[in-house]
């Protein structure tokens, strides 16, 4: 029996949508094969190429190491100088195209058809949401930036309140202080969750309602139509296995740099990049009983244990920086972040370059090049909810938790640097000398308990590699498998052990950084496939209201 | 001996189904029990069906047929999983509760050495449920 006959069941989904009705066949490009004892169930020709280009780039990485990060390593801040006004302009239309989706009737439509149900609890749903989305950039970052753009970047002008002595000038707290949380807040809030929302809602729109196989070249076929299925769609699922492969790799292997780093300050474990292969194996070995675990057993919940974890570890700082303290400086920070975003986000004519195009293009480069795989991942768990649930719950509620997370972490950070600058590990560790890894740390040194709280971070940390890695698998499983969601487990754990290995020959070899700018390069062209998509999202939606 | 008799299916395998298939419909045949077909599908859109309601309503065709080619009575149940290709077993062992099954009848493999990392899902169902099973081979 098989799926010729097609008289067997009219395509509906629960409820009224508007299936688009083309001739492909999921799995119709698949090799389904068997090597030694295990199946496998691959596209062709997404799984080979993508595999051999990756290894192809890895060699060329480690052959020429010189010229692959003198040539990457121009490449990316040109692009973010050249293409800082598109890619600030591109973010904000992502924002305001979201934002209108949720006052508009389009957002009446459910994923899934309109009588579908919900595949997850808003619990499990926003802790999955919340690990594939930024975990690890706030455990990284939360202290790092509200500082350094409170004392060192000067975002639209506001000037440093410390002086090349180290004193304070008093005269410049107050509006420094807000800036540095307005500035870091930009960079977690709104804009980097529209990202991912345009990616998501797409991918599940025309999956759930439309149909189609759940792989990044669905969302386009309102754009190429039949042609998608051929070499279009092939360039495109390679791209973003690429940019999800390379970019966890990378982070793989600088993330273990960190958790090492955070193990010498702890432990005094010495930073060596044997340490560093032993996390990056350990990791990837919870990953691959996290992925053997699937879905339900395995990520959702890992994330949950880490949304707990991270939630007790808010709550400490919260309570032992001052929770008076910082509940007003979360609302500070808001009220900035409300105040400056219009200035913070405009593309043109801005004088602070170093802040728009070292940090904000930056980052709209970075969330776009992790879209691919934030965004199917979020498309794969949100099955059931209405467009305007959806984007509320990806777009509005992460940017508010983002906003308390940046508060209370930068909000204690800064709080320790001003009180007492000679005696701050953090304005030693950030503003003095510049070591990103050991920001949040330092900070933790200043508070009570600091040694429980530090093994706390560094477990937190490799919890969310642990998910982003498992996660990372699945995606690129579904992708090089044409949108198959069952395809056979050992592929998963190819993927999984595959990345880990990556990661391992680029720390060992050199490389990561020439290739992670090459990641990052490749939000530019994902730029301009991300206002596509918003086209054909709206498309999509309209179909279905008159569906 | 036996009313109901639960008969896992790959829709899309089906013809490697076929010892299991006449077996499950002669058992049947023979204590007069009802076949039900039990299937399970991905949420996503799949190479059988693009919604889980349409792999549903092939799932109920295929029983169908099966009533009308061995002459026995024939119920269908479908299925949908987030993760099916981890949670075919737990998703199979509820089925046998929720069809209120006396005796399962599926297709399994010959073991071999992938079987310690991930166990056929016949060795497991049979390992995790008090009715009978029986494994075709």
């Amino acid at each position: 029996m098989s799926d010729t006959s097609d008289d067997q069941g009219i395509p509906a989904p629960e409820g009224t949508a508007d299936i688009i009705d083309t001739d492909y066949t999921i799995g119709q490009d698949n090799i389904e094969t068997q090597i030694g004892p295990f199946g496998l169930d691959i596209h062709n020709p997404v799984f080979l190429v993508s595999g051999l280009s990756i290894i192809a780039f890895v060699f060329y990485a480690l052959a020429l190491p010189e010229q692959a990060s003198g040539f990457f390593g121009w490449l990316r801040p040109a692009l973010t100088s050249t293409f800082d006004w598109f890619f600030l302009g591109a973010a904000n239309i992502f924002v305001l195209f979201c934002l209108a989706l949720i006052v508009l009737p389009v957002g009446n439509v459910r994923l899934g058809g309109a009588e579908a149900t919900p595949d997850y609890s808003y619990v499990g749903w926003f802790a999955m949401l919340f690990a594939a989305g930024m975990g690890i950039g706030l455990m990284f970052f939360g202290v790092l930036e509200p500082v350094y753009h409170m004392a060192i970047s000067e975002p639209l002008g506001v000037p440093s309140p410390i002086a090349e002595d180290g004193t304070i000038i008093a005269a410049n707290v107050d509006a420094a202080r807000e800036m540095g949380l307005a500035a870091t807040i930009y960079h977690w809030g709104l804009h980097p969750w529209a990202i991912y929302a345009v990616v998501a809602l797409a991918l599940a729109l025309f999956s759930y309602n439309k149909g189609l196989p759940l792989t990044i070249r669905s969302a386009f076929y309102p754009i190429f139509g039949e042609r998608v299925w051929g070499w279009v769609g092939h360039v495109i699922d390679i791209l973003a296995v690429f940019a999800t492969l390379f970019g966890l790799a990378t982070s793989l292997g600088f993330g273990a740099q960190q958790a090492n780093a955070g193990l010498e300050h702890v432990f005094g474990i010495p930073v060596s990049t044997s340490v560093q292969v032993i996390l990056i194996t350990g990791i990837t070995a919870i990953a691959l009983v996290s992925v053997l675990r699937g879905l339900d057993g395995g990520v959702k919940v890992l994330s949950e244990i880490n949304m707990l974890i991270a939630a007790a570890l808010l709550l400490f700082v919260l309570f032992a920086a001052g929770a008076a303290a910082i509940m007003t400086e979360f609302f500070d920070g808001f009220v900035a972040y409300v105040k400056d975003i219009v200035p913070l986000s405009n593309p043109f004519g801005r004088e602070d370059t170093g802040y728009m195009q070292g940090w904000t293009a930056f980052y709209w480069a970075w969330w776009i090049s992790w879209s691919p795989f934030v965004g199917m991942f979020i498309a794969r768990v949100s099955r059931g909810r209405t467009v305007r649930e959806f984007v509320v719950c990806v777009l509005l509620i992460p940017s508010l938790v983002c906003i308390l997370w940046m508060a209370t972490f930068g909000g204690a950070a800064i709080e320790q640097v001003l009180a007492d600058p000679a005696g701050s590990a953090v304005k030693a560790q950030v503003i003095d000398s510049y070591n990103p890894p050991i920001s949040l740390f330092a900070m933790l040194e200043g508070l009570p308990l600091s040694g429980l709280t530090s093994v706390i971070a560094i477990v937190l940390v490799i919890v969310f590699f642990v998910t982003s890695s498992d996660s990372g698998s699945l995606v690129i499983d579904t992708i090089t498998a044409g949108g198959k969601v069952d395809a056979p487990v050992p592929q998963r754990v190819f993927w999984c052990v595959f990345e880990g290995a990556v990661a391992i020959v680029l720390l060992l070899g050199g490389g990561l950084g020439a290739l992670q700018a090459m990641v990052i390069s490749t939000g530019l062209p994902f730029t301009v496939v991300l206002l596509l998509m918003c086209w054909a999202i709206w498309r999509g939606l309209l179909a279905e209201r008159r569906a | 001996m036996f009313e109901r008799i639960m008969v896992p299916v790959d829709l899309g395998h089906a013809e490697k189904l076929e010892k299991a298939l006449l077996c499950a419909a002669d058992l049947a045949a023979h204590y007069g029990a009802t076949a039900v077909y039990v299937g399970v599908t991905t949420e996503q859109p799949s190479s059988l069906a693009r919604t889980p309601a349409e792999y549903a309503q092939k799932l109920a065709a295929f029983a169908e047929d099966q009533a009308k080619l061995r002459g026995i009575a024939t119920e269908s149940k479908a299925y949908a999983s987030h993760d099916p290709a981890v949670d075919l077993d737990p998703t199979l062992l509820k089925a046998v509760g929720e069809t209120r099954a006396d005796l399962v009848v599926m297709a399994s493999h010959i073991p071999n050495i992938a079987d310690h990392l991930w166990p056929s899902n016949g060795g497991s169902i049979a390992t995790h449920t008090d009715v009978s099973v029986l494994l075709v081979r």
